[in-house]
């Protein structure tokens, strides 16, 4: 056999890699020589956006972690780890696969539901609860529609033979979005905290094995491909977008939850961007020690993988453990019995190097510490400045727009458009029943609501963002993000807990798109301190934009918030759905003239520029406290938050689920469009039975909150202002086919 | 009487079948892995929905080869109780233990939602159930259109096989309320025999008062007083 010799790696190749030169030097300055190919391919990897978050992390460092209830601080571990109670925890994350999820829909989305399943998971926890929060472009291009049908139908088939429920998300539309959809995928699980696996590696000659699916060349470079632009070009990295396999994953997860129940293991880390070389280096470094890797041992799809392409490749479904010596036997059985690979390809050394071997010869020697995150990463302090867009959008006027001549008219149009109306088409290709914990099938609420079986606990679940809010104003929009999530959790009857982010943004070399980054962080800061929600982890996605004949455009700034509620009583579950005819409706917050940004003024007024609707993180926080005393004290039939389409889309949605209807009458102090369709916040519509009217008033007086009575629940006819809108059904019909309408 | 819950790899709803059948049910309930050809002595045999061995091929394709099947497929010849949903039901016709097959949805896609069906003729998951009642339980397939020929249908028709139909919530059985274009909006059957039944509907959905659905619970518990 010819014996595999490479050639020291110059500046030229670092370039060709998408190295700075300062980087290249700092390179030859760790290893204290030149690098050769594979090396720099390593450094070229980690060091790369996507795994050394060397754009975002000064920012994201600012961010809220500590908490009382946080065991595992955001960045430690594969992700977050909440307590729960009673000796469970919850493990909970979002992750973004936009990129490939631009070229190839099915495979990126599946790959991606795959990646945030396997965080979980080599944790130790069995995911219980899966959502997403999906955005693509201008509905009517043919293109959308593509990537629409195949994101969904990847995420479907992956997510329904892994067998974990998706219980909620998000779909949203709108033209900045039309080539780089953006595919956010989140999932819980819960774990005796006793199980929890760390993603660390330490003893000296511990042995390291690979488990799971063969390596093979798809993926190779992902990680590097997903921290560039998107351009006509992208389309030539095809062989970038990983190939996903439930059937391996779901093997692989009941095999890790044996092995989570041994005391065969020291540490696990799934392997996700970057492969091999990123959960070796990581879970060294971790541990403070270093590995040697045999990379003949590994299994291969493919004959004569260069070492270069084994290291990076991200084929899906893998794992690295590391064993403690003498129970080989053990973890081999385990993985014996569900039929995967388990296959010794090293051991752990104290000397802080990762030495990787190939054809019995050393092909790379690098300090573990050097490639990570937190280690030798390289850290980067970005330019921002503020878009002259900004003020521009702030000189929105509602003065300026007539009111509308037909209103019933308009109501009908909100509630079909694609933003507000049913996503049925979607989620109804999705399993959301698997598992027999999801309490919200039958019992709508505003959070994704999920049984803990065999105690009174549930947990809620909830991923928000309007990115639109965002561009208008990112810190206000940010916070508004936050503040819905937690809205929904504390509509549910749960207690907002933690949150994950998953950070979408365009190109951070651009002042203005970083200007959006900042603003957002802020935002992020102000409401996660506020309510008490930590920010236990994530993901940053950069280079977000579409490009036009001439031009690239970044998509809508898009901080998607993950958040994590506890529900200690499973009695204070609160639904959406109006319950009884003669129920009084109110409306908990305050009103304003304000119709910014807003589904009726961009969407059917067609105004794009305005500024973020009105908001109050501290009038916010006091409705979560109020509504709190009002759920806690049984007052409450029902609660829907306020959001996207106003208060007309938020009764209607109360009023489908048992065809019911209502009569109100709207406060005549705000025009009749901004109190039907204006999206001013921190607003929630709650059902009420007149014998508990009294109590309900007395809390709110207490707690100085404004409220008002709009009227009450009837048969089936929607009347407001005397004004006939329609029967429940017809509308119900408008709400529930407009999206598959649209799309076929 | 002891349940057996037959686990291949790729089954998905196998967990949810043992929590109620043990936990809601209090049956007496054991798990079968499919390397092993020993039923544990277990009376009844259930196979759970999900996706065996990926289901790459065609759904139950290769599940019908496992060791566990041999002896399910004795079982179930020697007059033994073996009950099939969604992927289980597959695996059913594939081992021809059950007539017809189960193709691809009309709308090519896959489906998760509640809907209704009504039983349509007795045996034992349906004699303790008013034939006039309508249950709601959800399906979760990509696979779930029956299908067999005239001569097939003609026979299971005259021998009362076909135990469940897709309906409205007033019971009413129409294309309409067909989700997936079976054959006669038929939802479950069994064999001529009545030891073996399919079902595409997943009643172990709809067995906890958690999720404010009981109405799965009435066909096991159908089961349970048959056999007693």
């Amino acid at each position: 056999m010819k014996k595999f010799t490479q050639k020291n790696a110059d500046l030229g190749d670092a370039v060709e890699m998408g190295l700075l030169a300062g980087e290249y030097d700092k390179i030859c300055e760790i290893l204290n020589r030149v690098p050769n190919y594979t090396e720099l391919c390593i450094f070229s990897v980690m060091w790369s956006e996507h795994c050394s978050y060397k754009n975002s992390i000064a920012w994201l460092k600012k961010l809220p972690k500590k908490g009382a209830k946080i065991l595992v601080e955001a960045g430690e571990e594969n992700a977050g780890l909440v307590d729960i109670g009673d000796g469970q925890a919850c493990v909970f994350k979002i992750e973004s696969h936009n990129h490939p999820s631009a070229l190839e829909p099915y495979q990126g989305a599946a790959t991606g539901v795959g990646g945030i399943n396997r965080d979980i998971f080599t944790m130790g926890a069995r995911p219980i609860a899966q959502l997403n929060s999906l955005r693509f472009g201008d509905i009517n291009l043919p293109h959308t529609k593509w990537l629409m049908k195949g994101v969904v139908k990847g995420i479907g088939d992956y997510g329904n033979s892994f067998g974990i429920p998706i219980v909620g998300g998000e779909t949203y539309f709108d033209k900045s979005y039309n080539t780089n959809p953006l595919v956010n995928a989140f999932s819980a699980g819960v774990v005796n905290t006793e199980n929890v696996i760390s993603a660390v590696a330490s003893g000296k000659d511990n042995p390291v094995f690979i488990v799971g699916s063969s390596t093979g060349k798809d993926g190779i470079n992902g990680a590097a491909f997903a921290s560039k632009d998107l351009t006509e070009d992208s389309a030539d990295d095809i062989p970038s977008v990983q190939v996903g396999d439930p059937f391996q994953e779901k093997l692989l997860l009941e095999a890790t939850m044996e092995l989570s129940m041994s005391d065969a293991i020291i540490g696990m880390q799934d392997m996700g961007a970057a492969g091999i070389i990123c959960s070796t280096s990581e879970m060294s470094a971790s541990g403070n020690c270093g590995m040697e890797i045999n990379l003949d041992k590994i299994p291969t799809r493919q004959k004569n993988m260069k070492p270069f392409e084994i290291l990076l490749s991200e084929s899906q479904e893998r794992m690295l453990v590391v064993v403690k010596k003498g129970n080989e036997k053990k973890v081999q059985k385990i993985f014996e019995k569900w039929d995967l690979n388990c296959e010794k390809i090293g051991k752990v050394t104290d000397s802080k190097n990762l030495l990787f071997y190939y054809q019995k010869e050393i092909v790379a020697k690098v300090p573990a510490e050097s490639l990570v995150l937190g280690g030798g990463a390289p850290v980067y302090h970005r330019d921002y400045k503020e878009p002259a867009y900004y003020k521009e959008f702030k000189k929105f006027d509602i003065n300026n727009v007539s009111i509308p001549f037909d209103i019933v008219d308009i109501a009908h149009q909100v509630i079909s458009l694609p933003n507000i109306c049913s996503k049925k088409w979607v989620y109804e290709q999705y399993d959301s029943m698997v598992g027999t914990v999801n309490m919200t099938t039958n019992n709508p609420s505003d959070a994704a609501v999920i049984n803990l079986k065999g105690t009174n606990k549930s947990l809620a679940f909830s991923v928000d963002c309007n990115s639109r809010y965002v561009k208008a104003d990112p810190q206000v929009g940010c916070e508004i993000a936050v503040a819905e999530a937690a809205r929904n959790i504390v509509c549910s009857g749960a207690k907002p807990t933690a949150v994950t982010n998953c950070l979408n943004f365009g190109n951070p070399y651009d002042p203005e798109v970083y200007w959006q980054f900042v603003g957002s962080i802020q935002g992020m800061t102000n409401a996660c301190k506020k309510f008490k929600t930590p920010v236990t982890g994530g993901n940053v996605s950069f280079y977000n934009q579409t490009s036009k004949s001439d031009s690239v455009e970044p998509c809508f700034p898009t901080p998607t918030i993950g958040m994590l509620g506890v529900m200690q009583n499973k009695k204070h579950f609160t639904t959406l759905d109006f319950k009884n005819e003669k129920d009084l409706i109110f409306l908990l917050g305050p009103s304003k003239d304000d119709i910014s940004s807003s589904e009726y003024l961009v969407n059917i007024l067609n105004i794009e520029n305005s500024s973020v609707p009105y908001f109050d993180l501290e009038v916010e926080y006091k409705l979560h406290e109020v509504m709190n005393v009002l759920i806690k004290s049984d007052c409450l039939e029902s609660a829907h938050d306020v959001s996207e389409g106003g208060l007309f889309t938020s009764l209607v949605e109360s009023l489908m689920p048992r065809g019911l209807g209502c009569e109100i009458y709207t406060d005549q102090l705000f025009r009749q469009d901004a109190y039907l369709f204006g999206e001013s916040q921190s607003r929630i519509l709650v059902s009420v039975n007149s014998k508990n009217e009294k109590e309900f008033k007395k809390t709110l007086k207490k707690f100085k909150f404004p409220f008002y009575k709009l009227g009450y629940v009837s048969d089936n006819k929607v009347l407001i202002d005397d004004i006939d809108f329609g029967n429940i059904n017809l509308l119900k019909e408008k709400y529930n086919t407009a999206l598959e309408k649209k799309i076929n | 009487m002891k349940f057996g819950v037959v686990v291949f790899p790729g089954s998905n709803c196998d967990q949810d079948m043992f929590y109620t059948l043990k936990k809601t049910l209090d049956q007496r309930v054991e798990y079968l892995w499919h390397k092993e050809n020993n039923l544990k002595n277990c009376d009844f045999i259930v196979l759970p929905g999900g996706f065996s061995y990926g289901d790459y091929l065609r759904s139950g394709a290769i599940a019908k080869f496992s060791p566990i099947m041999k002896s399910v497929i004795e079982h179930a010849e020697n007059g033994g109780y073996v009950l099939g949903i969604c992927n289980g039901f597959q695996i059913l016709c594939e081992s021809k233990l059950l007539p017809g097959t189960l193709l691809r949805n009309i709308n090519q896609k896959f489906i998760c939602k509640n809907l209704y069906v009504k039983t349509s003729n007795s045996c034992l998951l349906t004699n303790h159930i008013n034939s006039k009642k309508t249950l709601q339980i959800p399906i979760a397939h990509a696979e779930g259109r029956f299908y067999a020929d005239p001569s097939t249908i003609g026979s299971i028709t005259t021998n009362k096989q076909i135990i469940f139909k897709y309906c409205n919530e007033n019971g009413d059985v129409n294309t309409e309320h067909n989700p997936n274009g079976s054959l006669k909006n038929i939802a479950g059957i069994c064999n001529k025999e009545r030891n073996i039944f399919g079902m595409m509907p997943h009643p172990e959905r709809a067995c906890d008062q958690n999720l404010n659905n009981l109405d799965g619970k009435l066909i096991f518990e159908s089961i349970i007083k048959s056999i007693k």
